[in-house]
């Protein structure tokens, strides 16, 4: 039994320093994507709702399982849809050009 | 290969991709792909899902998890797509709280389902881990939602006693905790729960305005390793790895953002920094020095005149939209050869990197966002610097007033610049609650307004000259 713990105590220690090692490589200016990114990484949890409801076996089991997996998809998707939302917005120089083709170009 | 070691290795994809996904962050140019590899590695972790076996048998209440899952879809899509870019701090605020306590809740009931059969202290442990972080950090999140939405103030809320009450809930509910672990008692698991909303709502009251950035950090971290303890509790290692790599994240996140205000992360936590502004600042600095104040025009003519302008935002500009404007005068003066830079302060804002989005929302290309360091190097050069809806982040007294509450915080030195064009809306100090130095300095010309209409008047100003 406590070999499992052990293999999860390895885990958790490697992600913790490849994780700090690529994140320490994120530049400021994506800052908030890193954050609302990392948000919607943590809606993983949906998966662990997704279990607890499937194994409910008592209605208050029932109840918690279900708002989980309401709190959890409500986490995944909204975190992901944000994140795509802001990192559409950042452009390169140039890029700009054809987001506002109406006022320049006039054909 | 059996039916479980197909879904581990979906697992395994699916982490892999989330460590694509952050590695993507790198630079602008791979991070959405990178968020979409990470989205696509979510899809397959949760149809996989669907063909776990819980306890020897296929899932139940399958149709009650595609109903939860379609109630969350129909909430979040519409939230996440169509609330105003203005509002993403309190939004990356609330979908990090209902992650806690989506976590806070899989641990519980684990508990539940587990009890009968005896689990080691160890399991316990996990699972109360998993209810305090998660709890704190929905409660916790819930608080700064509100806080940013402005549907309570923004400002320290503090009372007397208030370290002490701290203290003395902290205390109970680590005794608490040891105290179920002994007994494994389910009522003791509900007043836990109790307790540690509680403990969410009175940590995060006495923090707020400019503090916001290192909290909304510190709230992500705690999401992600009460998602870490849940993933020991059900044996995941997906649920361990992802919870880990955003631990990870928060936590770096809070310290990068604890450094940037040149202070420890308790004295953020713990000091309600700015909750007695007006007490002190303004009134004992009266002693007659004198401002220049200029107009809309009079700033647009010194701008005209100059060959390199670098811009200062604040969460004031922010606060006053005015940042597509803004976006519009740099590009006015770039079409008359003007070099034009804007210089960002890690902590301004609400949230790591708010400026960043906020004038990527404007169509600002990202090149021209200097980080910190660059901007001081760029500013002994610059001919105008531009401040914009900032203030603590401009202040000197940060490096050469010792008695300074912000002494120590590094900053932009806009002081540098050959003059300084200065946004405000009045002479009101700003979150900290300190006199700004650099409104006296005789290379200053304040312009007084709303920052948009301001820019709105030089933006004409500039078009006519």
């Amino acid at each position: 039994m406590h070999n499992v713990l052990i293999q999860y105590a390895t885990v958790l220690i490697l992600t913790a320093f490849v994780g700090t090692e690529i994140i320490a490589k994120v530049p400021s200016i994506l800052h908030t994507p890193l954050m609302s990114g990392s948000n919607a990484i943590h809606g993983v949890i949906l998966v662990g709702s997704m279990l607890i409801l499937g194994g409910a076996t008592t209605n208050l089991q029932e109840v918690l399982g279900f708002l989980a997996v309401i709190l959890a998809t409500l986490n995944v998707v909204g975190g992901f849809v944000v994140t795509d939302r802001m990192l559409e917005m950042f452009k390169p120089r140039g890029a700009k050009v054809k987001e506002t083709p109406t006022d320049e170009v006039t054909p | 290969m059996s039916r479980e070691t197909l879904i581990d290795l979906l697992y395994l994809f699916s982490a892999t991709t989330f460590i694509v996904a952050l590695k993507g962050l790198g630079s602008p140019k791979h991070a959405r792909r990178g968020n979409m590899v990470a989205a696509f590695g979510m899809l397959v972790a949760i149809v996989a899902t669907f063909f776990k076996y819980v306890d020897g048998h296929a899932l139940h209440h399958v149709w009650l998890i595609v109903l939860a899952m379609f109630i969350g879809v129909i909430i979040a899509v519409p939230t996440a797509r169509f609330v105003k870019m203005t509002a993403m701090p309190q939004l990356v605020a609330i979908f990090n709280g209902v992650g806690g306590g989506a976590a806070s809740l899989v641990s519980i009931t684990e508990f539940i389902h587990i009890k009968s059969s005896h689990p080691a202290t160890y399991v316990i442990l996990e699972v109360l881990l998993g209810v305090l972080i998660g709890t704190v950090s929905f409660a916790g999140s819930a608080i700064a939602f509100l806080k940013l939405q402005e549907l309570m103030t923004g400002r320290p809320v503090t009372y007397p006693g208030q370290q002490l009450i701290n203290g003395i809930v902290g205390l109970a509910a680590l005794s608490l905790i040891v105290t179920i672990l002994v007994t494994a008692s389910t009522p003791l698991l509900w007043i836990l729960l109790a307790l540690a909303f509680v403990l969410g709502v009175i940590f995060v009251l006495p923090i707020g305005g400019a503090d916001v950035p290192v909290l909304i950090s510190l709230l992500n971290a705690f999401t992600g390793l009460a998602v870490a303890a849940s993933g020991f509790t059900l044996g995941s290692n997906l649920l361990i790895v992802a919870g880990t790599l955003v631990g990870a994240s928060g936590i770096l996140l809070t310290r990068l953002m604890s450094k940037a205000m040149g202070r420890s992360l308790s004295n953020v936590l713990f000091s309600a920094f700015g909750s007695v502004v007006t007490a002190s600042g303004a009134t004992t600095r009266d002693d007659g020095r004198s401002v220049r104040s200029g107009t809309p025009e009079d700033a647009a003519i010194l701008l005209g005149f100059s060959s390199r302008v670098v811009i200062i935002p604040g969460y004031g500009l922010a606060v006053a939209q005015g940042q597509h404007v803004l976006r519009e005068l740099a590009d006015l003066l770039e079409s008359k050869g003007i070099e034009v830079f804007y210089a960002i302060h890690p902590v301004a804002g609400r949230m790591p990197g708010h400026m960043n989005v906020l004038l990527a929302e404007a169509n600002v290309p990202y090149e021209q966002l200097l980080e910190l360091d660059e901007s001081n190097s760029e500013l002994a050069t610059a001919d105008v610097a531009l401040v914009v809806g900032a203030n603590d982040t401009v202040n000197p007294a940060a490096v050469d007033d010792p008695s300074s509450p912000i002494y120590g915080m590094p900053i932009i030195h806009a002081d540098l610049a050959e003059n300084v064009i200065f946004l405000k809306r009045s002479m009101r100090p700003g979150f900290a609650g300190i006199e700004n130095d650099l409104l006296y300095n005789p290379k200053t010309t304040l312009v007084f307004g709303d920052a948009k209409d301001t820019l709105t008047k030089m933006v004409a100003a500039v078009k006519a000259s």
